[in-house]
């Protein structure tokens, strides 16, 4: 019956306007049955009496009253639906995307992200027609039909029966016919896709087929398929469009029954001429109100697909790990040191742990460069100190309390971060660096971006700090764009600095700044980087290897050169490799 | 108006469809007309019982009527959807063929998936400019015309009236709306963009927001946005019920006019009772001829918009114009690029600034650089994608704008860093290189580059983009319609740029064996085995900064010797 749970639960959490749109439908009706008895009531009088239009103006008021009476009822039920729906989005807009914040990246990076915005936005607006359409038209479908027979019985019982014996053929066939029609509808859509698909490959693919010489050539193509598209379409169409063809059959031919009945028993004086015609008046709106049930129950079954899409967010709130409230201040992180308790994680559906009993403290001020090979657990590493997954098992503390005693805010508040391949956002430059603190001046932000080395190149575009970036706008390069996450964290000026290594091999140059800046930016805060040259990993304090999870060895290069190992062996292999 | 017009004016193939279509519209409605206008004739006659005889006539018509607008809606429905896809079609193709031309220079600034989707849903969303736009006006006034001559016949005033309150539910209230709703949906469709773009960046930039504590901040701004738009829709909805209720007071207004003239008439004599009551029957059944005209006013503000994208895309000037009288592509192949210089359009940063270097027939010449340096600009600029600023490339003495664009590109074999194949076959995806090829050059190219196994595979799907295939059997792909091309001319363009160092290892042995003896181009910022080529050319921020072969400019320890011992330094 297309009642979606989770749209129930949010419909009754919109009660008052769906009702008063009930109300004013139950009210319509009423007009409507009211309209009827008067229009009947003025021919029956023409009909008879032939009166003077003053003598019929009282009745023809009535039904000017009444029909008016029932367009706005009309109106004021489909608007307060409207209102409710409207209401409804927006609170699913919030509750989405308070979800989809408090699940965080490790969410949002788990490669559904197309997925999460379609449902963030298109999804919210496909429920609509669910709540706006389907759901007034079924309170229509309950109440006029009920309103109109008891109205039709008193006055001609036979139209009444006829009418209840028809009726029921309408959902029969609707699901009779529905079934396949929809299966096929469905197939249509498919396919509808798919062409357009077809298309877009074309115009996303036209660069390689000019570089063959056979753009000219391929525009027969799209006409081709476009052709046979219409043709296989339109065989579907042709069953499909067959069950309105039935269910309007159902109306008409019902609406002709009843008037030639009528006919007949007036012509034998069993009915009387008002009851007779009323009847015939309200026959119509009977069927096609629930003709029309049909149409919008297909309007709403985007909004159950779409529901449970987001339902699928909704349901992970529970994921969301609590995390306490204490305020952390800079002088704890500069102060005390962070130590990994036997911190373990694995990856949900994986059943090797990511990170396998890591024991490690790590001493403010210092630099401690993890290395080792990919899948090591460099990254998870890195990303459960940031918070933004939760360990298996084990704990992060700093000094003397664990990590999730600390809001999340204040936790990011003293960490500056600098990834691999930074996010720019869609917006200006300034506004892109103020995001690390939002009320640096002109001089602080210059300052940053002559220490990543990036005010020169700043200063050369025409909007400078204003240019926006982005997909919208100017894209930088991704040495740009790694000096510009720089920026960001010598703005930050955090105590601690958890730092991605970018690799670049290809401009000696960029190279150069970039390590200068990076070292500028170390100076005087705890470190935690993923290192990846040698040059960086000799520098540091300390140098963690990790392989498959595990830390296998810790120590300065000169302790691990002595020893024997994993990371002897990578240096020995790198600098054999620069010597071929 | 004037995009309105030229949007109408690409549907004018199908004027004849169309009419028919909205000759059929009417049909449907006519018959509802009738329908009604038959029950209360048979129901008034029959008061008067007279013979049954008398009522066979209505009886009949009330069953006619009854069958005849189903059948005729079901008909109306077919053919306006058959137009509606042959327009469809038609719009594609006419957007191609406009925008044909155009790619890639003009097209640089929709490179993007999501952006180019947009530029495809516009044209699905024109469709709709017939079935919703052009189709319901015509048939309300088909209508319209109708219900003057049934009308007129017994009173003048009387159709008048109906005349008059038929204008206002076809013209006032349409016109009225408009102007209500005038910048709704073009401000809805621009806060939908605003969202998308909030909600882009919110998603993928999840983590930096995090670190930075601006989460809330883009949720707030997303659903200020989403209030904004919601207070538009809620302002469409009360404009649209707005137009339904004032169409429903014009159609009561009708019968309360209709009785007003023709009660005195039904009093003196002049019209019978019978034909009164099915006249307001079937004044009442005509209004549902205007009730669509809500939906065309809508829609016309959406297709008139997309309408502007697509025109405003494909009105760009091209970027390449090919010669009137082509010269012969020559048969020596010797490329002398001379003081090249390119700057892309909305860029301050020169792409090129005077490159010159030369590759001899048969020779092998390698252009290095850090990404970014304006390496595949060459690229593009010798395919006639883009045309230099200034400067020349010329193969065999001749220089190619005075080649037909067609001709240069079938003697260049291009292979980049990103190929693209096709959502067809594999086999249509090679074919693409050369037409005519059989199905065992097919095979042997696909052995030669490495792709033995998919010779059986010929008839498979590729996926969409190639999705089924993986970066290196992408790669072999382009590799062997590369070998299928057989041109004189081979560019590699960062060939190998996306694959994982044993992958890219074999792959480039197989381009060595395959390019053997051709003239060779290759970019790349990856310094493997630069010792097998001929000249190497080193460009920095759009300038030669050096060149030599790869023992020289070791030696000489300058740029090429910083990157070589970067790459080779782990």
């Amino acid at each position: 019956m297309n009642i979606d749970r989770n749209l129930m639960r949010l419909l009754a959490e919109q009660k008052r306007p769906f009702i008063i749109s009930a109300i004013a439908g139950a009210l319509g009706a009423f007009m409507l049955v009211a309209q009827a008895w008067v229009l009947s009531g003025i021919i029956e009088n023409i009909f008879r009496h032939a009166p003077t239009w003053a003598t019929l103006l009282p009745l023809v008021g009535l039904f000017a009253l009444f029909s008016t009476l029932r367009v706005l009822f009309g109106w004021a039920g489909h608007h307060e639906a409207k209102v409710g729906t409207l209401a409804i989005r927006k609170t699913l807009t919030e509750r989405l995307s308070g979800t989809v914040a408090a699940l965080g990246p490790s969410y949002t990076r788990s490669g559904q992200s197309g997925r999460i915005v379609t449902t963030l936005l298109k999804g919210v607006e496909s429920v609509d027609a669910w709540f706006s359409q389907y759901i007034p038209q079924l309170f229509l479908a309950l109440i006029i039909p009920v309103v109109i027979l008891a109205a039709v019985f008193p006055a001609d019982w036979l139209s009444g029966v006829i009418l209840v014996v028809t009726a029921p053929l309408i959902p029969v066939f609707m699901i009779l016919i529905g079934k396949r029609a929809s299966a096929a509808t469905e197939k249509q859509w498919n396919t509808m896709s798919r062409m357009s698909g077809h298309f877009l490959d074309m115009l996303q693919g036209l660069s390689t087929l000019k570089l063959f010489a056979q753009a000219k050539t391929r525009r027969d193509g799209i006409a081709e398929a476009s052709e046979n598209f219409r043709h296989s379409t339109m065989q579907v169409l042709k069953i499909a469009f067959l069950s309105s063809l039935t269910l309007e059959l159902v109306g008409t031919l019902g609406t002709a029954v009843v008037a030639v009945s009528i006919g007949v028993r007036m012509l034998g004086g069993h009915l009387a001429f008002r009851p007779g015609f009323f009847a015939l008046l309200l026959v119509p709106d009977f069927y096609l109100t629930l003709r029309q049930l049909g149409t919008k129950f297909h309007a709403g079954m985007e909004g159950v697909t779409a529901s449970k899409e987001m339902h699928e967010i909704l349901d992970r709130a529970k994921e969301i790990p609590d995390a306490g409230s204490r305020e952390l201040t800079a002088g704890e992180v500069s102060s005390q040191p962070i130590v990994l308790d036997n911190l373990s994680y694995k990856f949900s559906g994986s059943d090797k742990p990511a990170l396998d009993g890591v024991n490690l403290t790590i001493e403010p001020g210092t630099v401690t460069a993890l290395t080792g090979p990919s899948g090591a657990g460099k990254s998870t590493l890195l990303n459960l100190l940031l918070r933004f997954i939760e360990p298996a098992d084990g704990a992060i503390s700093l000094g003397s309390r664990k990590s999730r005693e600390f809001s999340l805010d204040s936790w990011y508040q003293e960490i500056a971060w600098v990834p691999q391949h930074p996010f720019l956002f869609n917006a200006t430059i300034r506004e892109n660096l103020l995001m690390a603190r939002r009320d640096a001046t002109q001089d602080e932000i210059d300052n940053a971006l002559k220490q990543a080395g990036l005010l020169d190149m700043v200063r050369s575009l025409p909007d400078g700090l204003e240019t926006m970036i982005g997909e919208q706008g100017a894209r930088l390069s991704g040495g740009e764009a790694q000096r510009l996450s720089l920026a960001r964290a010598f703005l930050k000026d955090a105590p601690l600095l958890l730092l991605d290594e970018p690799t670049s091999h290809t401009d000696p140059i960029l190279e150069a700044q970039l390590r200068k800046a990076m070292t500028e930016l170390m100076r005087g805060r705890t470190v935690v980087m993923i290192a990846h040259r040698l040059e960086s990993i000799r520098s540091a304090d300390r140098i963690v290897v990790l392989d498959r999870g595990r830390l296998v060895q810790s120590g300065t290069h000169d302790e691990l050169m002595t020893g024997e190992g994993f990371y002897r062996e990578a240096v020995f292999s790198s600098m054999e490799e620069a010597a071929a | 108006m004037k995009t309105f017009l030229r949007l109408a004016g690409l549907t004018r193939p199908f004027a004849w469809w169309m009419l028919l279509a909205a000759l059929i519209g009417f049909a449907t409605i006519g018959s509802g007309i009738g329908l009604l206008m038959a029950s209360a004739w048979l129901i008034t006659t029959a008061a008067l019982m007279p013979a049954l005889s008398a009522l066979q006539i209505g009886i009949t018509g009330v069953r006619f009527f009854g069958i005849s607008r189903g059948v005729i809606r079901y008909a109306e429905r077919l053919i306006s959807h058959n137009t509606t896809f042959r327009i469809l079609t038609r719009l594609r193709v006419w957007f191609y063929d406009a925008v044909e031309p155009l790619a890639p220079a003009r097209l640089a600034a929709y490179k993007s998936a999501d952006l180019l989707k947009r530029i495809v849903d516009d044209i699905q969303s024109l469709e709709n400019i017939y079935a919703r736009v052009l189709s319901p006006p015509v048939t309300a006034a088909l209508v319209t015309l109708l219900m003057w001559f049934v009308v007129s016949h017994w009173s003048t005033s009387a159709a008048e009236g109906v005349l008059a309150s038929q204008l206002f539910a076809g013209l006032a209230v349409p016109l009225l709306t408009t102007r209500l709703a005038a910048g709704t949906a073009r401000n809805i469709t621009a806060l939908q963009g605003e969202q998308q773009v909030l909600a882009v960046d919110m998603v993928q930039g999840m983590s930096e927001l995090r670190v930075f504590g601006m989460v809330g901040d883009y949720a707030e701004k997303l659903h200020e946005a989403e209030v904004k738009k919601l207070a538009l829709q809620k302002r469409a909805a009360f404009i649209e019920g707005l137009h339904e209720s004032l169409t429903g007071l014009a159609m009561n207004g009708a019968v309360i006019w209709i009785l007003f003239s023709m009660v005195p008439l039904v009093k003196s004599g002049a019209v019978n009772a019978i034909t009164l009551a099915s006249v307001v029957f079937g004044v009442m059944a005509s209004f549902e001829a205007f009730l669509p005209l809500t939906g065309s006013v809508q829609n016309i503000e959406a297709d008139v918009r997309a309408g502007e994208r697509l025109f405003e895309i494909i009105d760009a000037k091209p970027e390449v114009v090919p010669p009137e009288r082509p010269e012969a592509f020559p048969k020596s192949t010797d490329i002398q690029v001379r003081n090249l210089a390119f700057t892309y359009p909305g860029s301050n940063r020169a792409a090129l600034d005077g490159v010159s270097f030369s590759v001899p027939q048969g020779a092998r010449t390698a252009i290095v650089g850090p990404s970014g340096a304006g390496k595949s600009t060459i690229t593009s600029l010798m395919v006639r994608f883009w045309n230099p600023a200034q400067g020349e490339i010329s193969i065999g003495g001749q220089t190619i704008d005075k080649l037909d664009p067609e001709e240069l590109r079938r003697n260049i074999a291009v292979v980049s860093q990103r190929t693209y194949l096709f959502g067809q076959t594999i086999r249509e995806n090679l074919l693409l290189a050369a037409p005519e090829a059989t199905d065992e050059q097919l095979r042997n190219a696909l052995v030669m580059a490495g792709l033995g196994d998919l010779q059986s595979r010929l008839d498979d799907w590729a996926g969409q983009h190639g999705m089924n295939l993986s970066g290196g059997e992408r790669q072999r792909l382009a590799v062997a319609r590369m070998i299928l091309q057989d041109a004189p001319v081979i560019v590699l363009d960062e060939a190998t740029a996306n694959l994982d160092a044993l992958t890219e290892q074999a792959l480039l042995e197989t381009l060595d064996h395959a390019s053997h003896g051709k003239t060779v181009l290759s970019i790349t910022h990856n310094l493997h085995r630069m010792e097998r080529y001929d000249e190497i050319v080193v460009l920095y921020e759009g300038k030669v900064i050096e060149h030599g072969s790869h023992d020289e400019l070791l030696k000489a320890g300058g740029f090429y010797a910083g990157m070589w011992r970067l790459q080779h330094a782990g």
